[in-house]
């Protein structure tokens, strides 16, 4: 194994910097770990991006690949907005970001076929993307075994830092309790506290952790569930479970499902009469489920979701996030592209504050960010060390009525943004037990 | 145990899912039973139907002229992959027909993809559609309920050319013995371009009519090619009637699983297609030997 004289210099510099962050460089990393120091070239590194492009999540991931994309671009390219974000010169510790995008489909399996890819093949030093729960369990997994870090796209399911967390997986979108816990109040208080309603749940460990979660924190609220619906994930035709829907008496429809089949669901209910006779609620919101359905359906609908571009008003960096997105892409990003946008530059940081692409480093550098938040996209946010869910803020939208509009994409209200602390689960509340470092 | 009319709703809905599933099913039987291939490219002209009525609805806002120009450009693309490739495949292993259509799909899909983008595209219920229908207990979609009805003669109109007319005929005894209907003077090769075409547009159709019911996204098809494929190995591979039938079993399987438990539907109808292949390997309307 080579070093070249700028890479000893550096971790160097990173071993120094480590030691004055409280509980990082309390042991020592190993030398070789994983694709470190291999994957680490004199002037790059390479990050893969496993991402659905087609398939039931292919709208979020397609949005989440524009934000990975832009994120990589400015970090390359050192301008104003890196400089923002507290990153020096071009790219990570002087690398430019190398990457490659395979299309999963949203399925588990080729999630993970493509990340070994990356791992082997182009020696990532970090894994990103995926849309589905399921497959951000079976990523993050593999990157604990390879000691290669991945950061979790867009994925809601509790088991992820819950009972199948991993050391090398870190999630900055808000789990199913969190979201849960936030959403639950706000809608009793706009909705009423006796209510009746009725779920339909996408049959993976993403609908099931939502549907305990929102079921729980509903509850409390005095709603009472009178049916629950479990379909297929890419069910195409829910009339089925639609009927029983219909025929509950519920006064809540709460629509699980996510992607496409939160689309063809919708659509559907409507059709049944069902949202003429029930008020919808929709705990995690997809990325285009807005713009599908149009304000029409949309309109008075609750739901929580990772971003809302209207937080630019409350974000200084969510303002240049927008504005760069919407001059790069020509559209206003979703929390697909923001979350792809927001893990880029956190895991920057990371290694420019561990001074190294070490992932022992970089990991127990994010572990330690409580004493040292993050200012990002959403405000000051921090990666809990028990379970490596980030503690953040969680904004609770309401679709507009579409003469309230100011814009085409101006879909919501934002009621909302339910502060992180007070929403969190206990770090063993789910039973995670991250594993070993090395 | 469900109530009664938590049954019967669910029974009836049974019916409105099966003569969907019987139309999507019945271009791909069409192609299979009178030319011999497998057409697995099934799904994505699925989507291709779905696409064409979204692009026409874009500029004229009328849902039936989005029918009939989604046919005729469904048409166009039947005989052109008829005429460029499948003619090619009629001879060859089924293990080549499969490759290539699928293939075709591959292509079609990105196709869309590349013109679309991966979101869902938006096609309302059209304005005659919309709104529900009270009978008795039970309050249905209005537009499902025309469904019905169009989807019913769309198959009787099928089923009357295709096993009905000399032209029926002659596609069949082409299939026997092409060497011997040429002898008779009749232009086989020109009835398999039609028939190839027509089942192109069947499944174009299904796509068309099923569009405001759910999302419509270049993938869309795929779902809808598993079920076809339960649904002719139900009722036989090659077997109109069976498509029909087996299109209507799956949809009650489906639907009436559903009032006891929606997550075990589509265990079901797979759990009844391994006991039918079982009990009767040829299906309930095909017969030994056949593909």
């Amino acid at each position: 194994m080579q070093f070249d004289r700028r890479q000893l210099l550096l971790g160097g510099v990173g071993a120094t910097a480590g030691l004055m962050l409280p509980g990082v460089g309390a042991a020592q990393s190993p030398a070789s770990i994983g694709t470190f120091p291999d994957g680490v070239s004199a002037d790059s590194v390479f990050v893969g991006l496993t991402i659905p492009l087609t398939g039931v999540f292919s709208g979020d991931g397609g949005d989440l690949k524009l934000g990975y994309e832009l994120a990589i671009a400015q970090i390359n390219a050192g301008g104003d907005i890196a400089q923002k974000w507290g990153l020096k010169g071009k790219g990570v510790l002087g690398r430019q970001i190398r990457y490659k995008v395979s299309d999963t489909e949203g399925k588990p399996n080729l999630d993970v076929q493509s990340a070994t890819q990356f791992i082997q093949r182009d020696k990532a030093i970090m894994v990103a993307g995926s849309v589905s729960s399921a497959s951000a369990i079976a990523l993050e997994e593999l990157g604990s075994r390879e000691k290669v870090l991945y950061m979790v796209g867009i994925a809601g399911s509790n088991d992820i830092t819950g009972k199948n967390c991993q050391r090398y997986g870190f999630r900055s979108q808000q789990n199913a309790y969190m979201a849960a816990k936030a959403l639950a109040p706000v809608v009793a208080k706009a909705l009423g506290k006796n209510i009746k309603a009725a779920f339909l749940v996408p049959d993976y460990t993403y609908g099931h952790t939502v549907y305990d979660s929102f079921a729980k924190f509903s509850t409390e609220q005095g709603w009472k569930q009178v049916a629950k619906e479990v379909v297929p994930l890419g069910t195409t035709d829910y009339s089925s479970a639609l009927l029983n829907i219909a025929n509950s008496g519920a006064d809540v429809f709460v629509n699980i499902a996510f992607g496409g089949d939160a689309v063809a669901s919708t659509k559907q209910a409507e059709q049944f009469g069902v949202l003429k006779r029930m008020k919808l609620v929709v705990p995690n919101l997809s990325s285009f489920q807005d713009k599908e359905l149009g304000a029409e359906l949309m309109q008075g609908v609750y739901g929580s979701c990772d971003f809302w571009w209207g937080v630019q008003d409350t974000y200084p960096l969510a303002k240049t996030f927008v504005e760069s997105f919407v001059a790069q892409n020509k559209y206003y990003p979703r929390w697909g592209a923001h979350i792809g946008y927001m893990q880029t530059y956190l895991w920057a940081m990371s290694v420019e504050r561990a001074g190294t692409f070490n992932p022992v480093d970089v990991i127990k550098t994010m572990e330690a960010s409580k004493a040292q938040p993050y200012d990002t996209t959403i405000g000051k946010v921090y990666f809990r060390a028990e379970d490596h869910q980030m503690v953040r803020p969680i904004p609770i939208l309401r679709g507009k009525a579409p003469s309230a509009m100011k814009h085409k994409e101006d879909f919501y209200d934002i009621v909302e943004i339910a502060d992180g602390e007070s929403v969190m689960n206990a770090p063993d509340f789910f039973g995670c037990k991250l594993g070993p470092y090395t | 145990m469900p109530s009664w009319p938590v049954l019967i709703s669910q029974a009836f809905n049974g019916l409105a899912l099966g003569t969907l599933l019987a139309l999507v099913s019945s271009g791909l039987t069409i192609i299979l039973g009178t030319l011999g291939v497998l057409n697995f490219a099934h799904g994505a002209l699925f989507a291709v139907g779905a696409y064409a009525a979204f692009v026409v609805l874009q500029y004229t806002s009328s849902f039936v002229l989005a029918l009939v120009v989604g046919c005729a450009f469904m048409l166009v693309l039947g005989f052109l992959l008829e005429r460029i490739i499948i003619r090619f495949f009629y001879d060859r292993p089924h293990e080549d027909q499969i490759l290539v259509t699928y293939g075709i799909g591959i292509v079609l899909v990105e196709c869309i993809r590349s013109g679309f983008g991966g979101n869902a595209q938006r096609v309302p219920v059209p304005s005659w559609g919309q709104g529900a229908t009270q009978l008795g207990f039970l309050i249905y979609p209005t537009y499902r309920l025309q469904l019905i009805a169009i989807i019913a003669g769309l198959l009787l109109s099928l089923y009357v050319v295709l096993y009905r007319t000399s032209m029926g005929l002659v596609v069949r005894a082409g299939i026997e013995n092409p060497g011997m209907v040429g002898i008779l003077g009749i232009n086989v090769r020109r009835a398999f371009l039609l028939v190839f075409a027509i089942g192109v547009v069947a499944v174009g159709l299904a796509g068309m009519l099923y569009a405001p019911v759910v999302a419509v996204t270049p993938d869309m098809g795929a779902n809808f090619m598993a079920q076809s494929f339960v649904v002719i190995v139900l009722g036989g591979l090659g077997s109109f009637p069976g498509a029909v039938i087996g299109g209507l079993i799956a949809g009650e399987i489906i639907s009436l699983t559903s009032a006891f438990n929606s997550s075990y539907s589509e265990v079901m109808l797979y759990a009844l297609m391994a006991l039918l292949l079982v009990l009767r390997p040829q299906g309930l309307f095909g017969s030994e030997g056949r593909v």
